[in-house]
């Protein structure tokens, strides 16, 4: 069974269409790249993806769960627990340090455990700043906390919504390291970009436009 | 993790809480020097009042019964039923004797002087100086009882100094002048019953019917009269709580038409009537009643002063409400980032109102000490420039205050509260 299916899935504004009829399959350790220019709906599928909307018409099934039927409190319990979300904003809590953003998200799930948030940490190659505030990180490093924050509680799926968006080259390069890192360790990894160097590196990537998927490529040159 | 994130939202954001803390520093500060102020007015107000004389008159029963039936005043009367001068200490025995402010009896009785004129004689206690059978002693008179008697020629009558006891006399302005008198000099007077010469040591201007009268101390009066150990009338002054409608039924249908509960509540209330029925029941053969007037104007100035006092209080919390609710709408709004953020990796909603409510109650705690020390000052100002004296300050307020607080805290929170519960992490994390 696929770790996540899409089936006829359409997002509704008004007289907006978001999303139009989408059907995509997910396998459980698949790293895919979501592409599309802006308004393509990238990010409204992020967030039925990552159970913080639900679509207007269609299914979601993740890990078996149709999540377009859940509740808002269910939604709550499937995103605390099965997913892990990354920022193009970082989107960290400003008056606490880098190992307490990702103690925060340990709290919400079961219980803060500081040597294992600064094992994260480390795992992004962040421990010797796990006292900083945000204010006092790069905008790389402030990614990693969020990275750190996402996989603290061993989430299924990794939802990053332009990851890279705020970052230079060199950091860019860092936190593609260690997506390759996890997709080894069988994470699976979806990642909206509309940077076509970041679609490069998932395995697969699909294309959106106006709502519809248009394109999908499987990467060739994938490197396991 | 839980304070973790309280400490760091609010050592890290001081500035936000510092400004929602003097908001609530000032609804609490206004809050106790109001409810202070109110609670201890009655007694200011009272004692303010007081400076205008007695409110209690005692009188003996058969004297009052003449008075009723021929609307005459206590003072023209002239029958013949006394009260006994050993009864008057007991006023101060009664169960509201700590509210007895000062009394002091009178004997009334005319005399003729030298020119053939008859003139309106009055012994009494200036500062007459009472050991009661408690054990407990005081000075009591008309000294403090007509504290607005200008005295224009000498001085105050003063019983306790050797000479002026006995023989000593004040005379009203008018009468001094027709006499063409002043202190120092000597009055000849003379009843039925025998004569004396008064020694004049002080002429006063009452601005009434007073200033055409001599005053004396009670025993040269009781010796002129003929009433040794004998008075005519009481004056009392009380402190005494406005009348409600448990009084007011007491006065009107008489103490017998309560019932047991109503009666006890009544009793043990400081009522001007039931003050009045306990000294009838001290004083055998007395009437003590209101001198209504009086009664009156304090109970309608305190009720008056008192709801100003409410209606202040409640339109400063009101305020701080509004600013509370404002300032942690704007808060909320300014961290709706952040709201999203915990929504999105899983806090349930109650999780994150219990968050910002705790570091509003925190906020609020500090303000409300803070405030309560700052409405302490406030009362002592307002005391010392209203009533010029300090403002007791009562535990009560202390419990009334932090309930107040909590409350116009809580309610002032609310729009914030409902406004993070409809935030949706999609709209605030992806702006959609």
């Amino acid at each position: 069974m696929s770790l996540l299916e899409i089936k006829n899935v359409s997002k509704i504004y008004g007289p907006l269409k978001a999303l139009d009829n989408v059907n995509l399959t997910v396998e459980n350790g698949e790293w895919l790249a979501i592409m599309g220019p802006s308004g393509s709906g990238k990010s409204t599928m992020m967030n039925i993806i990552g159970c913080m909307d639900k679509p207007s018409l269609g299914e979601v099934i993740l890990d078996g769960v149709d999540i377009a039927k859940e509740s808002g409190k269910k939604l709550t319990e499937i995103r605390r627990d099965k997913i892990g979300l990354i920022f193009q904003q970082f989107h960290l809590v400003n008056y606490l340090t880098a190992v307490e953003n990702v103690m925060v998200s340990q709290y919400y799930h079961s219980m803060p455990d500081e040597k294992e948030a600064l094992e994260a940490l480390e795992r992004v190659g962040l421990k010797d700043r796990a006292k900083h505030l945000p204010s006092q990180l790069s905008g790389g490093e402030q990614q990693r906390v969020c990275i750190a924050r996402a996989l603290i509680n061993h989430p299924e799926i990794i939802l990053a919504d332009e990851p890279t968006g705020n970052l230079d080259e060199a950091n860019e390069n860092i936190v593609i390291d260690i997506f390759k890192q996890l997709h080894r360790q069988g994470t699976t990894l979806i990642v909206v970009t509309h940077d076509p160097e970041v679609a490069e590196v998932a395995q697969r990537t699909v294309v959106l436009e106006h709502g519809r998927l248009v394109n999908e490529i499987k990467n060739e040159g994938f490197e396991e | 993790m839980f304070f973790r994130m309280i400490k760091g939202a609010l050592f890290r954001q001081k500035s936000k809480m510092i400004m929602i803390a003097v908001t609530i520093a000032l609804g609490a500060s206004l809050a106790t020097a109001m409810l202070n102020i109110m609670l201890d007015v009655g007694d200011k107000v009272n004692q303010e009042l007081k400076a205008y004389g007695a409110n209690i008159t005692v009188v003996p029963k058969e004297n009052s019964v003449l008075t009723d039936l021929y609307a005459l005043d206590g003072q023209e009367e002239t029958a013949a039923a006394h009260l006994k001068e050993d009864d008057i200490g007991k006023i101060k025995t009664i169960f509201w004797g700590f509210n007895i402010l000062d009394f002091t009896p009178f004997v009334n009785t005319t005399v003729v002087l030298d020119d053939e004129t008859e003139v309106k004689l009055t012994g009494t206690w200036f500062n007459h100086h009472l050991a009661l059978n408690t054990g407990e002693e005081l000075d009591a008179g008309i000294h403090s009882l007509r504290s607005w008697w200008d005295v224009k020629n000498g001085q105050w009558l003063d019983e306790q100094k050797e000479g002026t006891a006995n023989g000593g006399a004040m005379v009203g302005t008018v009468l001094a002048e027709r006499l063409g008198i002043s202190s120092g000099d000597s009055l000849h007077v003379k009843t039925s019953d025998g004569e004396k010469t008064l020694s004049v040591v002080g002429v006063f201007d009452s601005g009434g019917d007073e200033d055409e009268q001599i005053f004396t101390t009670l025993a040269t009066a009781q010796e002129l009269s003929g009433t040794k150990g004998l008075i005519d009338s009481i004056e009392v002054s009380a402190l005494t709580t406005p009348d409600n409608e448990l009084a007011k039924k007491a006065a009107t249908k008489g103490p017998g038409s309560l019932s047991p509960a109503d009666y006890e509540t009544w009793y043990c209330t400081a009522y001007v009537s039931s003050i009045c029925y306990q000294i009838q029941e001290a004083i055998p053969d007395s009437v003590a009643s209101p001198v209504r007037q009086v009664a009156e104007s304090e109970g309608n100035i305190l009720d008056k002063t008192q709801l100003l006092m409410i209606l202040i209080t409640i339109l400063s919390l009101f305020g701080s409400a509004l600013g509370i609710s404002n300032l942690v709408t704007a808060s909320v709004m300014e961290r709706s980032n952040e709201i999203g953020l915990l929504k999105a990796i899983g806090a349930r909603d109650y999780r994150i109102s219990g968050i910002v409510l705790t570091e509003i109650i925190i906020t609020a705690v500090v303000g409300g000490v803070a405030g309560y020390f700052m409405g302490y000052g406030f009362a002592q100002i307002i005391g010392q420039t209203v009533f010029n004296s300090s403002i007791e300050m009562k535990p009560m307020v202390i419990p009334i205050v932090a309930v107040l607080i909590v409350i116009v805290t809580l309610a002032g929170s609310i729009p914030a509260i409902r406004m993070l519960l409809r935030l949706r992490p999609a709209e605030v994390l992806h702006g959609r």
